[in-house]
């Protein structure tokens, strides 16, 4: 019950600001709006018992992208009034939704299993088991270390002046 | 200091029921009041004490007129300012510029939910602890820059600029000094971190305790490092077009951020709640002031660095020393035995004298050329 609402509330908010997203031609305010949609998906984090995604979600997605994506803002014109829409108007409406007929095709044609078991408690333990555990996915979290510091290495070269 | 678990004097205090009150919606609501209580009772008492220490430090009497040595002072200072006039500015942008105290206030004060105040006592003790300070507080950065952007000021948008340099650079050592603590009490939630603390982990990670220190002052913008808001550089930074209320719920946040990092570092590094003989909760405070007091009188000690030396400190500087804390820390504790943990200290205040000497040594800090 209580769950209930609380999902419902989330998934309104949730939506609600990913549509302001879109939609305002303010890009500050909309980058806001984002930053309230990245919140609202870690609310709904914790309603699924995943309390270490949810902090995990704030941290990297609030914490960090949102403040990156506000600081280039910040070095944009014109920011109050967006960017005007092009010739690529049309395109892009077909390829969106084009894009979301796929999506709502997909979403809708799986078949959802639902767990019986409770969920884990605490989930920590379980998802460093399963990340560098025995028979858990060790080899991805290094490759994607590896691939991450490949990025850095790449951005400070390509910056670098001279 | 030193809690000797030998001497059975400090589990005279029974732990709190999780539910304490009775059932969870009294529990909600007697712990909503005591953070509130708690948060702005001491951010007017840090607040005397700042004023009246400081002037100590600068040979003055600091404010002593209202009251007994000046205690009404925050009080009469709290009602000035709420009785002053708000003013927007004519270009701002009216709906950010009213959300943003509350978007910096609100995760500052939702960070005290997981501080125990004592054994048990605390709003919810989430087995993510640690993580979850780390990320609610990030949030308060987000309305430090709606603040900034949203005045259409010069100043307060550079202030905005120099606050997303300074987080984005010293999260990094900050989690990864943290990090240490948590290997060393193996759990995520500060009531487990406490009862880990037979040994106070200031003297286990004394490193740690030094990187965290300069990483979060410099995260909440404490003096040497408050270039966000260099009175003389950019009038008052990102709250120059705040005023009346609106400004005073930034002050609080300010204090109130610096009560937070004095509550995780007497929970972390200090034995939270733990002593002997006095109560936990008196123990507690007592060793949040302490912090406090440190922290201002750093204040009255230092200048302030430039940008570039900021910069510097936190990647040359802070970055390093706290991966080769996490190194050694992991080492240590998969190899050392669990009954010498006390022949553990020593070793550490070593290691962390040498990096701390030879390291300084290497840094350089521009050396007043700055290029950019």
């Amino acid at each position: 019950m209580g769950l209930g609402i609380a999902f419902w509330a989330l998934a309104v908010i949730s939506v609600g600001a990913a549509l302001t997203v879109v939609f305002l031609r303010d890009v500050f305010r909309a980058a806001l709006a984002l930053v309230l949609c990245f919140l609202t998906v870690a609310g709904i984090f914790i309603t699924l018992s995943a309390d270490f995604l949810a902090a995990a979600q704030v941290l990297i997605y609030v914490g960090a992208i949102s403040i990156l994506i506000i600081m280039t803002i910040m070095l944009t014109r014109g920011v109050r009034q967006g960017s005007p829409s092009g010739k690529l108007r049309v395109p892009a409406l077909f390829t969106a939704l084009l894009f979301f007929a796929a999506a709502a095709f997909a979403v809708l044609n799986t078949p959802w299993q639902i767990a019986g078991a409770p969920p884990q408690e605490p989930t920590t333990a379980a998802l460093a088991g399963r990340l560098f555990g025995e028979g858990g996915f060790i080899l991805a979290v290094e490759i994607a270390a590896v691939l991450l510091l490949a990025i850095i290495l790449g951005a400070i070269v390509l910056v670098r002046e001279k | 200091m030193v809690l000797n678990p030998g001497l059975g004097m400090e589990y005279h205090w029974q732990a709190l029921p999780p539910d304490w009150p009775g059932n969870f919606w009294w529990h909600w609501l007697a712990f909503s009041v005591i953070i509130l209580a708690f948060v702005l009772g001491l951010v007017m008492g840090f607040i005397w004490l700042e004023r009246r220490g400081i002037g100590r430090f600068q040979i003055r009497l600091g404010p002593n007129r209202t009251g007994p040595f000046g205690l009404l002072q925050p009080i009469a200072d709290a009602v000035k300012v709420l009785l002053k006039e708000n003013i927007v500015p004519a270009a701002a942008d009216k709906i950010v510029h009213w959300l943003a105290p509350l978007v910096a206030f609100v995760p500052t004060l939702m960070i005290f939910a997981v501080v125990p105040f004592q054994d048990g006592a605390l709003l919810a003790d989430l087995n993510v602890g640690v993580l979850y300070i780390v990320a609610i507080s990030s949030i308060s950065t987000v309305g430090i820059f709606m603040a900034g952007w949203s005045s259409s000021n010069k100043y307060s948008l550079l202030a905005a600029m120099r606050d997303v340099a300074t987080v984005v650079s010293y999260e990094i050592p900050v989690v990864l000094s943290l990090a240490g603590v948590v290997l060393l009490a193996g759990s995520l939630s500060l009531n487990q971190i406490v009862m880990a603390q037979d040994i106070p982990f200031i003297l286990l990670q004394p490193l740690a305790f030094l990187l965290f220190f300069i990483a979060a002052s410099a995260e909440i913008n404490r003096t040497p490092f408050d270039l966000l808001e260099a009175d003389s550089e950019l009038v008052a930074g990102f709250h120059i077009e705040y005023s009346g209320m609106k400004f005073a719920l930034f002050y609080l946040t300010e204090y109130a951020e610096a009560l937070a990092v004095s509550a995780i570092i007497a929970t972390l590094f200090l034995g939270g709640w733990r002593g002997p003989v006095l109560p936990p909760w008196l123990w507690f405070v007592g060793k949040v002031v302490a912090v406090f007091s440190v922290m201002f009188w750093i204040r009255s000690t230092l200048p302030r660095v430039r940008i570039d030396q900021l910069m510097a400190l936190a990647w040359k500087f802070l970055l390093p020393l706290a991966l080769i804390n996490l190194v050694v820390t992991a080492v240590q504790v998969l190899a050392w035995p669990e009954a010498s943990l006390w022949a553990m200290v020593p070793v550490n205040v070593a290691i962390m004298a040498a990096l701390v000497v030879t390291w300084s040594r290497l840094l350089k800090l521009g050396g007043g050329r700055v290029e950019v």
